[in-house]
């Protein structure tokens, strides 16, 4: 057993030998992964860590506050058009565009307008549980999706949105470059995260989920907690809706329906809810799933179906509580 | 003023269809505390059954619509007992993700069978034969649908209140416990429950082919309108379903007509929003209190 001595050693989000050389091995193999890939690979992975940011996001709100989002798609819908719009029809000067500070403000301003909108769905919210909720945030992705189909002026309605291509400095970004930034956003945002739930704020969501009059009792204020919960999270989906954009350069509203929403849910019950590496588990099951069952596209739908009801009768803690089960076993091998 | 009349005409009809799957919704969360997300494709399977009774089958309307409900009611009860008996210990979230998985499976299963090309029911009753009411243009398939309705909603009424049966149904929703210490067998009645349930959905199918045509995807907006209803009426009130069903028809109607038919179901939504912002318990459910 591994006995710790002082109290930061307990905070080492990374402990062991064993646990750096996996991560400086995936680390490595992330960056040389484009001198010996396919850009299928590459395209594959960047939808990857597109969907872990969401799932992530989603499970801060669903697997550690509780609060039950079946409108997520709406949230990704946002930061996606918020930066396709910001891109395209802002006035970016020649100079500033080069040097890519065009789609740097469009992945800023594409999470701080999803957060907003986190919040003001997150303010419902403070009255509502279990179905209530969910009709709100299933409302509320309906709704998006609906506006986006309608307002032709704001989102070029079914005839879609076009991104103009990403720049930075000498670099354009497609392929290898853009996969690079993806990765990076990703990382960066898996970590905050890991740090986020094991904050204070952290552990005012768990209370939360676990009883919220018990949480108000012992002090936390349900009304910012909450609110914020949703807003982390929506940012979280669109930024993710951002990188989005990114990668395909054009937007459409029927990329954003309530089978997205209950797509982005079946990555964080599959993977394990309220953990963040069960949030990345999913999404990478579920993006490269579907990509290599491509010649099964009517059986998709029932292969999902089954998968999904087959993991919360065998395993309700996802794919990662399986690991962890798996690690506990070999851990205290032969007892 | 006649406009006014028809606009409520029209929404009355379609608030009955809202109500109708509304009812097998509440019923189901009364009893096992589950969300039901395959009530609509469940309902969309047992119209496609109807579909090939009636055409390949060549069975009068009564039989088909017998042999579909009969259909609908045995896989509801084989749902309960295979999938979700075994796994009653999930969560809320892990029931609803349970039921959206089968929510896919049945659709796709739709899809594989019958295909997605749009195919016309053959409905008894006529969309093009209409009546005229003091102004008012009624089809006699809104007139059928918005009685059979009522008759179901009345024979649900009966059932549930007036039989033993019901009694049992009702004793298990309140208390499962005590119920199953009386000697009620909890198991047999939540199966009949499915069963009820989805046939009731497999009605609220048959009673929308006529109107929306026939493609596996027709469920999908009348089942979040009915869902969105129960939660408007308050999720464990029956008569709660049916006055939000009509009340969600209605409003839904009166938007389209006057102000803008894009945007009727985000209007749907933000009205219920509204409403449960005001009661979060919805017009007709209890105000619920927990223990802590």
């Amino acid at each position: 057993m591994e006995l710790k001595e002082r109290y930061e050693e307990d905070l080492f989000l990374v402990r062991g030998a064993l646990a750096w050389t996996a991560l400086l091995t995936l680390c490595a193999g992330l960056f040389l992964l484009p001198y010996v890939a396919r850009n299928y690979v590459l395209f594959t992975l960047s939808l990857v860590a597109v969907n872990a940011v969401i799932a992530v996001g989603l499970n801060l709100l669903v697997g550690y506050t509780g609060q039950i989002s079946l409108g997520h798609a709406g949230f990704v819908a946002i930061g996606a058009y918020t930066a396709g719009l910001v891109m395209a029809k802002l006035p970016w000067p020649e100079a500033a565009a080069a040097w890519g500070l065009s789609w740097l403000a469009a992945l800023a301003a594409a999470g701080l307008v999803a957060a907003i909108f986190g919040f003001l769905v997150g303010l419902p919210a403070l009255r509502l549980t279990g179905p209530y909720l969910t009709i709100a945030t299933l409302g509320f992705g309906i709704a998006v999706h609906q506006v986006l189909t309608n307002w032709d002026r704001l989102s070029g309605g079914r005839t879609g949105l076009f991104l103009p291509k990403l720049f930075f400095g000498p670099w354009r970004l497609e392929e290898r470059p853009l996969y690079y930034v993806t990765i990076l956003v990703a990382g960066l945002l898996i970590w905050v995260a890991s740090n986020l739930v094991r904050s204070h704020v952290g552990r005012a969501f768990v209370a939360i989920r676990d009883s919220d009059i018990a949480a108000a009792v012992t002090g936390v204020n349900l009304t910012a907690y909450k609110t914020l919960a949703f807003a982390v999270s929506a940012a979280y989906a669109g930024i993710g809706g951002a990188m989005l954009a990114f990668i395909l350069r054009y937007l459409e509203p029927q990329l954003f329906t309530l089978f997205e929403s209950i797509y982005y849910l079946s990555m964080i019950v599959i993977g394990g809810l309220g953990t963040v590496p069960g949030s990345v588990l999913g999404a990478a099951v579920l993006t490269v799933l579907p990509q290599q069952l491509a010649g099964l596209k009517e059986w998709l739908p029932i292969v999902y179906g089954a998968a999904i009801m087959f993991m919360m009768a065998v395993e309700p803690r996802g794919l990662y509580g399986r690991w962890v089960k798996i690690r506990l076993w070999f851990k205290t091998w032969p007892f | 003023m006649a406009l006014l009349g028809q606009y409520l005409v029209g929404g009355l009809a379609t608030g009955s269809l809202y109500a109708l799957v509304a009812l097998g919704i509440v019923l189901l969360y009364r009893s096992s505390r589950v969300l039901n997300f395959a009530h609509g494709d469940l309902a969309t399977f047992a119209t496609f059954v109807a579909f090939t009774l009636l055409t390949t089958f060549r069975l009068p309307f009564t039989m088909a619509t017998a042999g579909s409900l009969a259909v609908a009611a045995v896989a509801g009860a084989a749902f309960y007992l295979l999938i979700l008996r075994p796994t009653r210990d999930a969560t809320l979230l892990g029931i609803i993700v349970i039921t959206l998985g089968l929510a896919l499976v049945v659709n796709g299963a739709v899809v594989q069978i019958w295909g997605t090309e749009t195919k016309v029911f053959p409905f008894p009753l006529s969309d093009t034969k209409v009546y005229h009411l003091g102004g008012v243009v009624i089809s006699q398939v809104s007139i059928g649908s918005f009685l059979a309705g009522l008759v179901l909603m009345g024979l649900l009424y009966l059932l549930v209140q007036r039989t033993r049966i019901g009694l049992a149904m009702r004793a298990v929703s309140q208390n499962l416990v005590a119920a199953q210490a009386l000697g009620i067998p909890a198991k047999k009645i939540f199966a009949l429950t499915w069963g009820l349930a989805t046939a009731l959905g497999a009605c609220a199918g048959i009673l929308l082919a006529p109107v929306t045509f026939l493609d596996p995807f027709m469920m999908v907006d009348p089942f979040l309108k009915g869902f969105a209803a129960a939660v408007l009426g308050g999720i464990d009130s029956m008569p709660g379903a049916v006055l939000g069903g009509l009340v969600l028809g209605v409003a839904e109607s009166l938007f389209g007509g006057y102000v803008s038919v894009k945007f009727k179901t985000t209007m749907a939504f933000l009205i219920i929003i509204g409403v449960l912002i005001v009661r979060p318990e919805g017009m007709l459910g209890r105000e619920y209190k927990r223990r802590v």
